[in-house]
């Protein structure tokens, strides 16, 4: 029971249909996190972290397609069986603190709400329970803040009620999608030790998006690399960073010493989820491609350590000015 | 929030005075001679300056200016020109039944609206949202003398489901006036059947004088929800897992509706004019019907107390919908202070 994954994304694909075709957003992706570990996922904008994040929980957009896949939180298919529906059971730390919240309802109220319909116990338990949180979360004068409005805390303490608002179930999973990235250095800082610490406190696992490689070293147990909606790498943090296998991988920790993901540094541009390349998507910018890349889409190969690399030829050295 | 509300009815002041001193002006550019029109086409030279004299018309203008500033502001409008009777006393007859007939109709136009506007944005190029912007065309573009007439067929004419015209049965007789409301003044009096006449009455009138109100608010509910259904709150709540109903109807419809509640405030100017031909059609003895007369015969003085006192009830109404966009959005209060 202990190493069965708490969730597990099994093979899934997620297609939108859009005015300029059908967009293969998500192709064959497959990633698990343990009980009481943090996973990271990572990868530039448009490589499909977000449109997985919303496949768990359960708030793909109008027009989405399930092609193939499945999601188990605790053993459950939460996409087959609605019923199975993860909800509070799951908490999430969204992007932007300061669009998440509804700026014309009392914050406190907003967190109420969810808790009214997730978590046991009378609306006077949950208020007990929340200003309990606000203080695990060290939001300022806790008794007050329930009464305030959103408006009227700063970007850092949004984030805080957030988090907060993301444990008020009891969850054994907390989703975040890059939670630190609209706010100041600082208050990053702050979130993610806050988070760090949180989850070892709960024995919470998390799933944390980003795409920023620092972020990922200071949280995350393991990792998973999306590129263009497919899994070009996985494995625990520190092997990915230290020895990156995959050429997408290496030639984003190669080029960009700040470690965020950017491909400025590589020729090409990422593909349109429309007009996907055959083969490995990732081929036409590929230093070190052969011609039998762009035939099938390469499987993963299992390597030493628990990693997996998408790529056949990830022994082979990239030549020296890709790396440049 | 007190201070607010205090703060906002202060700046309520200045603009009805600048309305007091415009209607001043406007009622000495407009052409006609209120004297000569009193004493009639007969009237000689010497017997129109007298009637000149005595409503003062024959003092400088800065006096006349003054002396009704000062009038306006103890509530004494003077005498009718026409009828010879005290102007405030005749509007106050009258007013009642205006703001009941247009209440009736701002209330119509706001919970019909607000709801359409809603379930069209939720049905967002479903056949529901077609059907609702096409009534919100058709209720912008209908003349509301026509709709009133043709309501009169068919509800009154042939179905014989609504009373023509007027406000009351005239076989009922009339509750004591203590209000002037009717629909007040029969509670007062008891009599369930007066009100229900009063009530049928009522209908045809203020659902003629409710629908471009109701399709206005209709559009910028739904264009209201549509934006507000964007928002990345939106998305936050469904993945926190709020319920749909919850969602719609309360969380979004609060943020869509401080632009509808502006709207709201616009409206009843709208109203009130509108309320002119309306009132005409059902031979509804309101401020509409007295104004046109007061037009009509050249009633100037008549004419500045109506305008004055349309001019108060809009101020109070769009006073009433700042603090209510105040009570929607906290912001706007703190924006404003």
């Amino acid at each position: 029971m202990s190493d069965r994954p708490l969730l597990a994304v099994e093979n899934l694909s997620v297609h939108l249909r859009t005015e300029a075709g059908l967009a293969r957003i998500l192709d064959d992706v497959s990633l698990a996190v343990p009980p009481g570990r943090t996973v990271g996922v990572v990868g530039e904008s448009g490589c499909g972290k977000t449109t997985l994040l919303r496949a768990i929980l359960g708030i793909l957009p109008r027009g989405a397609l399930i092609p193939g896949g499945a999601i188990r939180f605790e053993g459950r298919d939460i996409l087959a069986d609605r019923a199975a529906s993860a909800r509070g059971r799951i908490g999430f730390v969204p992007q932007d603190p300061y669009l998440s919240l509804n700026p014309v309802f009392r914050a406190g109220d907003q967190i109420l709400e969810i808790m009214r319909r997730h978590a046991p116990g009378t609306r006077r338990d949950h208020r007990a329970k929340l200003v309990e949180l606000f203080r695990a979360v060290q939001l300022p004068d806790a008794e007050a803040a329930l009464r305030k409005y959103p408006h009227q805390f700063s970007g850092g303490q949004r984030q805080r009620l957030l988090i907060a608002a993301a444990l008020s179930c009891d969850p054994a999973l907390v989703v975040a999608d890059e939670p630190t990235t609209a706010l100041d250095v600082t208050t990053q800082r702050e979130i993610l030790a806050l988070l760090r610490r949180l989850a070892a406190e709960r024995n919470l696992s998390l799933l944390f998006v980003t795409h920023d490689f620092g972020v990922l070293a200071a949280l995350c147990d393991a990792v998973t690399v999306l590129y263009a909606g497919r899994v070009a790498e996985a494995g625990p943090t520190r092997a990915v960073l230290d020895d990156p296998r995959h050429p997408y991988t290496r030639l984003l920790l190669a080029c960009h010493p700040d470690r965020a993901v950017d491909l400025a540094g590589i020729p090409g541009t990422v593909p349109a989820a429309t007009a996907q390349p055959a083969g490995c998507r990732f081929h036409p910018r590929c230093p070190i491609a052969r011609p039998a890349c762009a035939d099938a889409p390469p499987p993963p190969v299992a390597l030493p350590g628990g990693r997996a690399v998408a790529c056949p030829h990830h022994a082979d050295a990239l030549p020296e000015p890709a790396l440049a | 929030m007190a201070r607010f509300v205090i703060r906002r009815i202060l700046l309520a002041l200045p603009a009805l005075f600048g309305l007091v001193v415009l209607t001043f002006v406007l009622s000495r550019v407009v052409p006609g001679d209120p004297a000569a029109t009193l004493a009639g086409d007969a009237a000689t030279p010497a017997q129109i300056a007298e009637i000149r004299a005595q409503y003062g018309l024959d003092r400088p203008i800065w006096e006349q200016a003054i002396v009704h500033v000062r009038q306006v502001l103890t509530g004494d409008f003077g005498r009718s020109v026409f009828s010879g009777r005290p102007v405030v006393e005749e509007i106050a007859f009258r007013l009642p039944a205006t703001l009941e007939l247009t209440f009736a109709a701002l209330l119509l136009s706001t919970l019909f609206g607000v709801a359409l506007g809603l379930v069209a944005a939720l049905d967002h190029n479903g056949p529901v949202d077609h059907l609702v912007r096409l009534l919100s065309i058709g209720g912008l573009a209908i003349a509301s003398f026509w709709l009133a007439i043709m309501l009169q067929l068919v509800f009154s004419m042939d179905l014989d489901w609504l009373p023509l015209r007027g406000r009351m049965d005239v076989t009922l007789g009339t509750p004591p006036r203590v209000t002037g409301f009717l629909l007040v003044d029969t509670l007062l009096a008891g009599r369930p059947d007066m009100l229900a006449s009063a009530l049928r009455h009522m209908v045809l009138p203020a659902v003629t004088l409710a629908l471009p109100g109701l399709a206005t608010i209709a559009r910028f509910t739904r264009s209201g929800v549509l934006e507000a259904l964007q928002k990345d709150y939106v998305l936050y709540a469904r993945a926190a897992g709020y319920g749909r109903v919850r969602l719609a109807a309360i969380y979004v419809l609060r943020n869509a509706v401080t632009v509808t509640v502006t709207q709201i405030g616009l409206l009843f100017g709208a109203l009130i004019s509108g309320a002119v031909a309306v009132e005409a059609v059902f031979d509804w003895p309101g401020l509409g019907t007295y104004a046109v007369q007061a037009i009509l015969s050249s009633d100037y003085k008549a004419l500045l107390a109506v305008t004055m006192v349309v001019g108060v009830v809009y101020a109070v109404v769009n006073v009433a919908v700042d603090v209510a966009q105040a009570l929607i959005d906290p912001r706007v209060a703190e924006e404003m202070s």
